[in-house]
């Protein structure tokens, strides 16, 4: 076999975590290869190996069969190895070229350097097939077109072999799939591909081969052809998961949530969410699908009266909601709670321990203390109970919240507000960085939640959790709702079209 | 791609403090040996002049009291996320304050006074801290910036006030008339006099108890209450507080009114203790000293006794090795408490870093 890269006994540690046991992978030329596992199993910090972020503290790197040492980012790009990250380092007020020429300028004057990239730049374009205006500014692209970017920028500076860390969390299916393509261009003219992702669906839809990791260890290396999902997901996790929760027909409830052309504009002005209009009912999930950044995140933060929109009503269980009320405590109130999408940075104060974080929102709820200081006993008390009911791992209230894995962490948020027993729930990314085995559970417990009756609001740029918990999808594309479908007379494309505002009038 | 530092909390809490304060003395002494003296008799002159003796320790404890307030003053404000360096104008302010109701409600009992006292100083710090609260949490303005711009509006005020309008008549220095004597505190050796025990006298009152009394608070109030969970959530994450409908303007106004007030209680202490009068200057830079005792102790209000506890010894023990060894100066005292600020505040990072290697080796990953 002609190995680009083969990794020999890499082995490293971070303290007591052992990130990476004794791992072998060999990779080969010319091909796609796949490497998955849960978070936290070690993907990430094999590649920062390979990419010379980290030093491992033992083992071999070999590119081409030659031993080399690679002790950062330099070293690696030196010997033909290019990452495109998860989030692009890129310059949105440069130009592409501008981009691609940065800390590669070649003197102190532009001139003859830029000649030079874009030469080359239109030979690669070419070669490729990578259709993409050089002189447009960055910050005028669509991500899937700065993603491209970043992929002529790892070209340009002579990758042979490329990384690509979860290239589609921010692609529609549409620029997924023209990734996809262009990753078999590459293939073809010779190169080496890493894809890095938790999506089953892109391993077996791009792949040639698949590694899977668990817990630091390589569990196993499969030709794609020859594996499954559902095996694929069982070595991740090392027991058997099951994919799709099933979930029985239900008929929807009373109107619980009735939403009257809602209007949300940012700090900036400009308008994020315009003219929207919809109604949850109770025991029915009502799935908002879209590509990040299209207002969905306006949308929930205005329903939770965390924003003030400009425009618009609400209705929550018959009740109008007046201005004045538009307030996350006064909603909470009423009965709307909610799942934020970002965790770390709204549902959770990583600082805190597990037991104040599992409050939080519900601070000045009498039941929680006595006058104006808060009864720590009972909190800890209330978290251990849902620590267990949640299977929390591990079941430490007075553990630091930062400590808990995203999964964990997410099931402290998902029990805080479920407990609660909402009348209506916004739950947006429920799954987001979170494992396999505890995906499973979340949403067991959201479909379990919509059959007591409960009206549930759900955004996520997972498409997959979409179709899969949805009674009804919504989508959503440059804060505009393009169309409303029902789950089980949709497909992918179908929402594809509909996510990129193709509406129903102009198809 | 640094690996983010997790110690232990024992380690986070006790050892690192200790590891700067012990660098700090090293660096110190090595400057002491520059000037030719020798560290370990200057040494042992600062522990006996603020420890060895009964009179030395009452200093020790005055000081000790000034710092608690000021420490606290910064801590609760630290927790809201916000810099308070605005501590020496508070604390001037609320000197005013004791000032204006020591002396004007003359006819009133002692027991009647000094609470009210008490209460004008509160008043007058959390009043002067609250504009830049307010000017922050509504207009955005840098707290650091205002509270600094308004310790200097307090030092004319003060010097405009004392001057123009509160000075007596017919004395020439900058100061009010004395306050009523059933207004001053009482100290600590008149108190125990009261009980038969005779200890050394010094400007050590009773406001030391007030200065603990307040520790606590603050650790109630932080740690246990509902506003002090809201004002830490606000500190900590504040896009979690708006999610948690949580006003991150509202509590910052709220945490900086706390802290003004806090502030006042070196106005209480150093007045109503000691002076018995309002004058120029009385803050003495203290306002300042407590930013530094607040990050020694990190923000906790046992941590802040045991910094103000060390910045009292520094400052007392300093003052008799001033006097024992001219060649050591009283600005050689003020540098070895500049290096202490330096390495237990500034410098704090790079020890944690050097704990963080001794105790995890051989793990921690190239930055």
């Amino acid at each position: 076999m002609n190995s680009a890269i083969q990794l020999i006994a890499i082995d490293k540690r971070f303290g007591a975590v052992h990130a990476n046991k004794d791992v072998n992978l060999d990779i080969e030329r010319g091909t796609i290869h796949g490497i998955v596992g849960e978070n936290g199993a070690g993907k990430s910090t094999l590649m920062s190996i390979l990419y010379g972020f980290y030093e491992a503290d033992s083992g071999e790197v070999r590119v081409g069969g030659h031993p080399v040492s690679i002790r950062s980012p330099a070293d690696a790009i030196r010997v033909g190895i290019g990452m495109v990250h998860q989030h692009f380092m890129l310059v949105e007020t440069l130009s592409v070229v501008e981009n691609v020429m940065l800390g590669a300028e070649g003197g102190a004057l532009l001139r003859k350097g830029e000649a030079k990239v874009r030469a080359e730049l239109a030979r690669l374009s070419r070669d490729y097939g990578l259709q993409i205006d050089l002189d447009a500014v960055v910050g005028d692209l669509s991500v899937g077109l700065q993603q491209r970017v970043e992929i002529l920028k790892a070209l340009y500076r002579g990758a042979d072999i490329l990384i690509l860390d979860e290239p589609t969390a921010v692609l529609t299916p549409a620029e997924a799939d023209a990734l996809f393509e262009l990753l078999r261009a590459l293939k073809a003219q010779g190169k080496t591909v890493i894809l890095i992702t938790h999506k089953l669906r892109e391993i077996m839809a791009a792949t040639d081969r698949v590694s899977v990791m668990r817990r630091g260890e390589m569990v196993a290396t499969l030709a794609t052809e020859t594996t499954s999902p559902p095996e694929l997901a069982e070595l991740m996790v090392g027991r058997r998961v099951l994919l799709r929760v099933e979930k029985a027909e239900r008929k929807p409830g009373a109107p619980l949530l009735q939403v009257h052309d809602l209007s949300v504009v940012d700090a900036r002005g400009v308008l994020r969410v315009a003219n929207a209009s919809f109604t949850i009912h109770a025991g029915e999930i009502v799935g908002i699908a879209g590509v990040s950044g299209n207002g969905q995140s306006e949308l929930l933060e205005a329903l939770a009266g965390m924003r003030r929109p400009v425009l618009g009503s609400m209705r929550l269980d018959g009740q109008e909601i007046a201005f004045s009320e538009h307030n996350p405590h006064r909603m909470r109130q009423l009965g709307l709670l909610h799942v934020p999408e970002d965790r770390l940075r709204m549902g959770l104060v990583p600082a805190f321990p597990a037991f104040e974080s599992a409050i939080l929102g519900f601070s000045d709820e009498v039941a929680l203390g006595r006058g104006p200081i808060l009864d720590h006993d009972r909190m800890i008390a209330d978290l251990t109970d849902k620590m267990k009911q949640y299977d929390v791992r591990p079941p430490a209230p007075r553990l630091k919240t930062s400590k808990f894995s995203g999964g964990n962490q997410q099931k402290i948020v998902l029990a805080r507000e479920i407990e609660r027993k909402p009348k209506v729930l916004l739950v947006g990314q429920p799954t987001r960085g979170v494992d396999i085995g505890a995906i499973e559970f979340i949403h067991r417990r959201l479909i379990a939640l919509r059959d007591e009756g409960v009206g549930i609001l759900l955004v996520s740029v997972e498409l997959d959790e979409i179709m899969n918990l949805s009674d009804r999808i919504l989508t959503m594309c440059g804060g505009h709702i393009t169309g409303e479908r029902r789950a089980s007379e949709t497909n992918e494309r179908d929402l594809g079209l509909l996510m990129a505002g193709v509406t129903d009038e102009a198809a | 791609m640094s690996a983010p530092i997790d110690l232990p909390k024992w380690a986070d809490t006790i050892l690192v403090p200790a590891v700067s304060v012990v660098a700090a003395f090293l660096v110190a002494g090595l400057v002491v040996l520059g000037i030719g003296e020798n560290p370990l008799t200057a040494t042992r002159l600062l522990l006996q002049g603020s420890l060895g003796t009964g009179e030395g320790l009452g200093f020790t404890l005055f000081y000790m009291t000034d710092f608690i307030f000021v420490g606290l003053a910064v801590a609760v404000a630290y927790h809201a996320g916000l810099f308070n360096i605005g501590g020496e104008g508070q604390a001037t302010l609320a000197g005013l304050g004791i000032a204006l109701v020591l002396n004007n409600l003359t006819f009133l009992p002692g027991f009647l006074l000094i609470p009210l006292g008490i209460l004008g100083a509160a008043a007058f710090g959390a009043a002067w801290a609250a504009v830049p609260g307010y000017l922050q949490a509504k207009r955005g303005s840098h707290i650091v910036i205002t509270t600094i711009m308004f310790n200097w509006l307090a030092s004319v005020l003060i010097v405009y006030l004392l001057v123009n309008v509160l000075r007596a008549p017919q004395n020439m220095n900058p100061e009010t008339p004395a306050f009523p004597p059933q207004s001053h505190i009482p100290f600590m050796h008149e108190a125990f006099a009261a009980f038969g025990i005779e200890i050394p006298s010094s400007q050590l009152n009773l406001t030391l108890l007030l200065a603990l009394a307040a520790a606590y608070g603050v650790w109630l109030l932080i740690y246990r209450s509902r506003l002090g969970y809201a004002i830490r959530v606000v500190g900590s994450n504040p896009t979690a507080a708006v999610y948690a409908g949580i006003s991150p303007a509202r509590i910052i106004v709220i945490a900086m009114v706390l802290s003004g007030a806090l502030a006042g209680g070196l106005a209480v202490n150093e007045l109503m203790g000691y002076q018995h009068r309002l004058l120029l200057e009385f803050t003495s830079g203290y306002g300042f000293v407590g930013i530094a005792v607040a990050l020694m102790g990190r923000a906790h209000p046992v941590g802040i006794i045991l910094a103000s506890l060390l910045f009292g010894i520094l400052y007392q023990g300093g003052a008799e090795l001033a006097f024992e060894q001219p060649a050591i100066t009283r600005d050689m005292v003020v540098v070895i408490g500049g290096i202490i600020i330096l390495f237990a505040g500034a410098l704090d990072g790079l020890f944690r870093r050097l704990v963080a290697r001794v105790m995890l080796r051989p793990t921690l990953a190239k930055a």
